[in-house]
């Protein structure tokens, strides 16, 4: 991205000239194709879920019209997340010094990031979000597809059926769990977060902040630590 | 067998009370009875099924065997499952299961079905399925230890027999036991029919060379309302598949008992933490942040 870019963005009236790049344009479409998707897979998989939010099927067409689409949108979801793993895998591989930011978790649950080891580009609370999904999905895939096709199934086989729904509902209900603490952390929890996600650019002070490495590294200031 | 035994008392997918729980007087429960040892396989039940429920005719397949078709189909919900079966002094015995649901007491499908109303038992142990309130999702399939639901693919809805259930709500029988022409199928209260098979299966082992004969009532589903009578109730898996001792999925059992809960508490529980948590800590400040700078975050 050149500086031409960022000096305007179509959305946001605050000049992006002082800002630094952190997510493509092709990484941000995507990412809110697969959150856009995975809202559509959580409303209508919570309406199977429970009798009593079988309401929510109502919001998107009826019960009928939410398990036509479901499998099918959970093909888009997958598509996306296969896009976001060829952006994002190279950065997502724990090292050094996520493990010592590991150690240091509970200061980051107390908002006490002045305590925290400079970390790179993801922290590794992002990373596991991103392997949590990663993984999560490809069983999502898998079992899905088994309830998708439980007619053909063989009766033989139908420890398959058995598999498919406990598969399913386990994976979902992970992916749930980070679901909610990543869209609490993204939107209330960190400001500047949301916002990155949708300009595509963080502040200054933001990136020192919460990835003084990945700041040291695209700003070429104090090279120190690495 | 009147109109009032079709009032609800179980209901899929619903939230909230049974709305025909305990509304009426029970009378009796129904039960269709099948004496294996008296079926001659003419396949009359097969055909007059498809009559009265008006559905078309299925291709039928052979396979070195007298049966109409490998399974029932979703628009073949009665038929009869053939086996040659060579007993342990030699002889042969061509044995004969008229198949279809087994409208247990504890249904397996109802229990894992998601859509309110989709399927339903009334107080006459009728379990039936409501094509108008099904989703399709299958859930019923996997519920069910008979695999006895099945897919249809243009309707994307599940159906199976419904015991007649519009004929017995009118106090006639189901149209399979009134084509039957050997007297092989009974039909009337579980009672009786419990009777009857009992006296039938006595019979057998004190009249014929029959020692094993009994009557398939399986408790792991709490019963149900077909019984059957068998040469051998030792051996049901040698009629067609009959399964030994048929539960609901403990696979369905877990989703719908344990994990549900944990499930719920868990997300539940995930949003109250992070209100907690927002309460508590608030919200992230950049610390370092120059005050022109922090205006830019």
């Amino acid at each position: 991205m050149n500086e031409e870019t960022l000096t305007s963005h179509p959305f946001v009236s605050r000049s992006q000239a002082d800002r630094l790049p952190r997510y493509t344009l092709a990484e941000r479409i995507n990412h809110w194709l697969s959150a856009l998707t995975y809202m559509y897979l959580l409303v209508t998989g919570l309406g199977f879920w429970s009798p009593y939010l079988f309401w929510l099927t109502a919001l998107v067409g009826g019960g009928p019209v939410a398990r036509f689409w479901h499998p099918w949108v959970g093909l888009f979801f997958t598509v996306s997340v296969v896009v976001m793993y060829s952006h994002w895998r190279r950065d997502m591989h724990t090292n050094t010094a996520d493990r010592a930011w590991r150690q240091e978790i509970g200061h980051y649950i107390r908002n006490e990031d002045e305590h925290l080891p400079a970390v790179g580009k993801f922290n590794f609370g992002q990373k596991l979000w991103f392997w949590l999904m990663v993984y999560g999905t490809i069983l999502l895939l898998l079992s899905g597809i088994g309830l998708w096709l439980v007619d053909v199934i063989p009766w033989e086989l139908r420890a398959l059926r058995y598999a498919a729904i406990l598969v399913h509902v386990a994976a979902a209900l992970v992916t749930i769990g980070g679901f909610i603490i990543h869209v609490y952390m993204s939107t209330v929890l960190e400001e500047g977060s949301f916002s990155s996600m949708v300009e595509g650019t963080v502040s200054k002070p933001w990136a020192r902040h919460h990835h003084r490495l990945w700041y040291e590294q695209v700003t070429g200031k104090t090279g120190a630590k690495q | 067998m009147s109109q009032a035994t079709l009032e609800i008392r179980r209901i899929s997918g619903h939230a909230g009370p049974v709305p025909g729980a305990r509304t009426q007087r029970q009378e009796y429960e129904v039960c269709k009875l099948v004496d294996t040892t008296t079926c001659i396989g003419c396949k009359a039940c097969e055909v007059a099924c498809l009559e009265w429920n008006g559905y078309p005719f299925s291709e039928t397949s052979f396979n070195n065997s007298y049966q109409t078709m490998p399974e029932p189909a979703w628009n073949y919900w009665n038929l009869i499952k053939f086996n040659e079966y060579e007993r342990e002094d030699g002889s042969l015995m061509l044995l004969m299961r008229k198949d279809q649901c087994m409208h247990c007491e504890d249904p397996g499908c109802l229990e894992a079905c998601p859509s309110d109303g989709a399927i339903v038992q009334y107080t006459n142990g009728i379990v039936d399925f409501q094509q108008d309130r099904c989703i399709g999702c299958g859930y019923c399939i996997t519920g069910c230890p008979f695999d006895i639901p099945k897919f249809n693919p243009a309707s994307k809805t599940v159906f199976k027999c419904t015991l007649c259930a519009d004929r017995v709500g009118q106090g006639l029988e189901p149209a399979c036991i009134k084509a039957c022409p050997t007297g092989c199928l009974h039909f009337g209260t579980k009672v009786e029919m419990k009777e009857l098979a009992e006296t039938r299966a006595q019979q057998l082992r004190e009249h014929s060379d029959f020692p094993n004969a009994g009557v398939y009532d399986p408790p792991g589903v709490g019963g149900t309302h077909v019984l059957y009578v068998l040469h051998d109730a030792t051996k049901p898996e040698i009629y067609g598949g009959l399964p030994a001792d048929p539960h609901i999925p403990w696979a369905v059992k877990l989703w719908k008992g344990p994990l549900k809960w944990l499930g719920n508490v868990a997300m539940v529980g995930g949003l109250l933490g992070i209100a907690v948590h927002f309460l508590r800590y608030g919200r992230k400040r950049i610390a370092d942040a120059q005050d022109e700078e922090r205006s830019q975050v």
